[in-house]
């Protein structure tokens, strides 16, 4: 051994267009974000399809149908499978054909990527239950292990998870919850009792994630025969490498010149020249090997910045502010009883929006700036509240109505 | 080293940025250890009461004042008017009848100035002071930076400008050893319009003193009574400011919410306009014009507002801004201006979209987390914008210019 584990995270929200004061009480289309140009909904899903998924899935699949022992896994927001329905569908198609090989575990998540966990579990369960209809109605699949939006989790996640009858979940492998223990090992989340927790090897994730095309870092160039040394150098102690990633890694955040693709298509190969590497999906791995100890992480843990917490999305007042006022709306939402209102409730939960509305980095001139498709969080805030104001009155309309 | 400056007014006595700026940038530049000579252009009978404040605070900085009528934003008009007003006897006596005659004839005494004061540099703040500079050259063969706070196109917003005030603006960038400006804004503006070399310009932003701007959260809507928000527009009531598209925007906030002030600041050629057009939008009764604040005043205005506006058409820089964030109040600032190069954490809009105005108005003034997000942020933000910075930076160019005449 190791056995290594490919997850691969496909998102993509809906986002809001730039809505003023004066749009509220006449435009009800919160997402037909035309005004976001290249920034928006359907300007990005064509784009991310044409340079990461359609190329990444090709190379995938023909990697499956001549190494049948490479095995991978997936997660697709509810909102992103929606989009590809509509804008994408040879996409859908592609992915589709991946699941049917065999070798393509998908996992559950919140139909719309949202933090619904901490703010109503009745609301997030249900948004799983959403996301288990679509991904049953598209693939025909039944996830059996679970990943919340950023990867965040804590104990109370996990005995959750388990009462819904996942056998698996996963989280970021972080040295400040392990301490010296390795995350390439399976473990039990403290107050659960047969869940097992699978822990992303954040180094060696990483390091094809974010470090593949930086020329600054000490090991740039990175060869498929290097990674699959460091892997090997695991042998006798570890069970698995969990290598969890954004699969926009594939060229999109690693563009297409920087050799993403041919590392990748060669690295499998590469892995499987040590006799005692294979591959596996996460619930081979849970029926596999049993949890080595117990983690205990109270707080919230995420895959995010060097904090591993959910400051990106709730550091400062306006996001805080704006998370408490959407999911106040939660009752007069339900007992409205109208899908379109409710839908629209949801796709305003998507993490996305908040994370647009953060300030830890802004004038860095961050990375993180790239994805926003506003000009400062500031903005997207704006927008945000204006939108949150029509939809208020749209509800309270509703209301009148049946009472 | 030992520096002649031609500059203006400092605060209190300033009517605008370029007073601020002169004062901020020659008294970093003292505490560096520069000397010095600053060379202002002072109407015998305001002279006394500046030149008693400014020795005690700033010791290595030496006034040389010259008589002449000419103050800092002086127009044609604004000089005639200057010059009718004035006592028979001082009319005939030394100053001239018309501005740009004036401008050389200040030119002229800077010759003799430069000839009995010791220095190794020349710079020079805005048109007026160009020919000074350049006359000032001539006779101590002394390099010569021509520092330009802003340009008569903006000043005119594209209303034409004055041919004989661009000549001078021209003849002052080509004469000059180097030429800094305030922004990349300025700069493309010179650039374009003066058909200048871009090598030979250099971008040193202006900045703000935190020691004498800070917030007071006492202050904050304290409209003695009223517990309304208050949105300020400070700055000259002149078209390149944007006065009348701050009412526009007022307009479109009061329709939707009428529990807001706005407060206009400042004195200037679009005074009785900005008042009628108040007016005439029938919300002068929640316009306050408050003139021109000094001192006290204007830093206490600051600190009362929400939100402060600044929708210039054109504008170089930009400091009020800066000011306000130093207060304690975010901004709103046009897009058409230098200041928007530097900052982040402020809300952006193009001056003529006074919807989007509104819109931005209203988001602040209806999420109070939008209003403390900003100033917090914004407050951080602006420690990087100190005068120090500014005069390491021109400093810098002192240098090479002295290095170069030694290897010249």
């Amino acid at each position: 051994m190791p056995s290594v584990c490919f997850y691969f995270q496909v998102h993509q929200p809906f986002r809001i267009k730039k809505y003023s004061v004066f749009d509220v009480g006449r435009d009800h289309n919160y997402f037909d974000d035309e005004n976001l140009k290249e920034k928006g909904t359907r300007a990005v899903i064509e784009k991310v399809a044409r340079k990461c998924y359609l190329p990444t899935n090709e190379i995938l699949l023909d990697l499956i149908r001549h190494n049948p022992e490479f095995k991978i896994s997936y997660s697709f927001s509810g909102t992103a499978l929606e989009q590809m329905e509509k804008f994408a569908p040879e996409v859908l198609k592609s992915f589709v054909k991946l699941v049917k090989t065999g070798n393509v575990e998908i996992l559950d998540e919140t139909h719309y990527h949202s933090l619904s966990f901490f703010y109503s579990d009745e609301e997030f369960i249900k948004q799983i239950e959403q996301h288990r209809k679509k991904i049953k109605e598209i693939f025909n699949y039944e996830p059996k292990v679970f990943r919340n939006t950023e990867l965040a989790y804590n104990n109370e996640l996990a005995a959750l998870i388990e009462s819904l009858g996942y056998k698996g979940i996963i989280a970021e492998g972080w040295e400040h919850y392990l301490g010296h223990r390795s995350p390439n090992f399976l473990y039990k989340p403290k107050g659960a009792n047969k869940i097992k927790l699978l822990l992303k090897n954040y180094k060696l994730s990483d390091d094809i994630a974010f470090r593949f095309s930086n020329r600054g870092w000490t090991e740039y160039p990175l060869y498929a025969p290097k990674f699959s040394q460091w892997v090997n150098a695991i042998n006798g102690c570890g069970h698995t490498v969990n290598l969890f990633m954004d699969y926009e890694t594939f060229g999109e955040h690693q563009w297409e010149d920087s050799g993403i693709f041919n590392f990748l298509r060669v690295l499998p190969k590469e892995l499987l020249k040590h006799p005692d590497n294979n591959f596996k999906m996460p619930s081979e791995l849970v029926d596999l090997y049993d949890a080595m100890d117990e983690i205990d992480i109270h707080n919230i843990l995420t895959w995010a910045d060097t904090e591993r917490d959910l400051s990106a999305w709730t550091g400062n007042s306006m996001q805080k502010s704006a998370l408490k006022k959407i999911y106040e709306l939660e009752e007069d939402v339900i007992n409205s009883e109208d899908e379109k209102l409710v839908d629209d409730w949801r796709k305003m939960q998507t993490s996305d929006h908040f994370y647009y509305m953060c300030t830890k980095w802004f004038s860095d001139g961050d990375v993180h700036k790239y994805f926003s498709p506003y000009e400062s969080p500031y903005e997207a805030f704006i927008s945000y509240m204006n939108v949150l104001n029509d939809f208020k009155l749209r509800l309270n309309n509703a209301k009148h109505e049946y009472n | 080293m030992k520096v002649l400056m031609f500059g203006w007014e400092f605060p209190p006595f300033n009517s605008g940025g370029l007073g601020t700026a002169c004062y901020g940038i020659a008294k970093s530049l003292s505490e560096k250890g520069m000397e010095i000579n600053f060379v202002l252009p002072q109407n015998r009978k305001v002279s006394e009461k500046f030149l008693n404040m400014i020795p005690a605070k700033l010791p290595k900085i030496k006034i040389k004042e010259v008589d002449s009528l000419l103050v800092s934003y002086m127009t044609s008009q604004s000089y005639r008017k200057s010059f009718l007003s004035l006592d028979k006897n001082y009319q005939d006596d030394i100053y001239c009848k018309n501005l740009i005659e004036e401008v050389y004839r200040y030119a002229m005494v800077a010759k003799d100035i430069a000839s009995e004061v010791n220095h190794e540099i020349i710079h020079c703040h805005d048109w007026m002071t160009f020919p000074a500079g350049i006359a000032a050259k001539s006779v101590s063969k002394k390099p010569m930076i021509a520092h330009i706070h802003s340009t008569e196109y903006d000043r005119s917003a594209g209303h034409g400008v004055n041919p004989e005030v661009y000549k001078i603006e021209k003849e002052g960038i080509e004469k000059a050893d180097k030429v800094i400006a305030v922004s990349r804004f300025t700069k493309d503006r010179i650039i374009k319009n003066y058909n200048a070399d871009e090598r030979k310009i250099e971008v040193i932003y202006n900045a703000i003193d935190k020691n004498e701007f800070f917030p007071d959260s006492n202050c904050k809507n304290n409209l003695n009574g009223f517990n309304k928000k208050i949105v300020l527009f400070l700055g000259r009531l002149t078209l390149h400011k944007g006065p009348d598209y701050f009412l526009c925007a007022a307009k479109k906030v009061l329709e939707k919410n009428n529990n807001v002030i706005f407060i206009i600041s400042g004195s200037g050629d679009m005074e009785y306009q900005v008042i009628e057009q108040a007016s005439e939008m029938g919300i002068a009764d929640k316009v306050l014009f408050t003139g021109f604040l000094r001192n006290e005043e204007l830093k206490r205005i600051y600190k009362m507002a929400n939100l402060y506006v600044m929708p210039s058409v054109s504008e170089p820089f930009g400091i009020t801004p800066l000011e306000s964030i130093a207060s304690g109040t975010p901004v709103i600032i046009s897009k058409q201006s230098g200041i928007s190069e530097v900052l982040d954490h402020c809300l952006k809009v193009d001056f003529w979209d006074t919807d989007e105005m509104a819109n931005k108005i209203l988001a602040v003034l209806e999420n109070e987390e939008l209003e403390n997000c900003l100033s917090g942020n914004s407050l951080k933000e602006i420690d990087k914008l100190h005068w120090g910075a500014s005069a390491d930076k021109i400093m810098g160019i002192y240098n090479d210019l002295l290095n170069k005449k030694c290897c010249a």
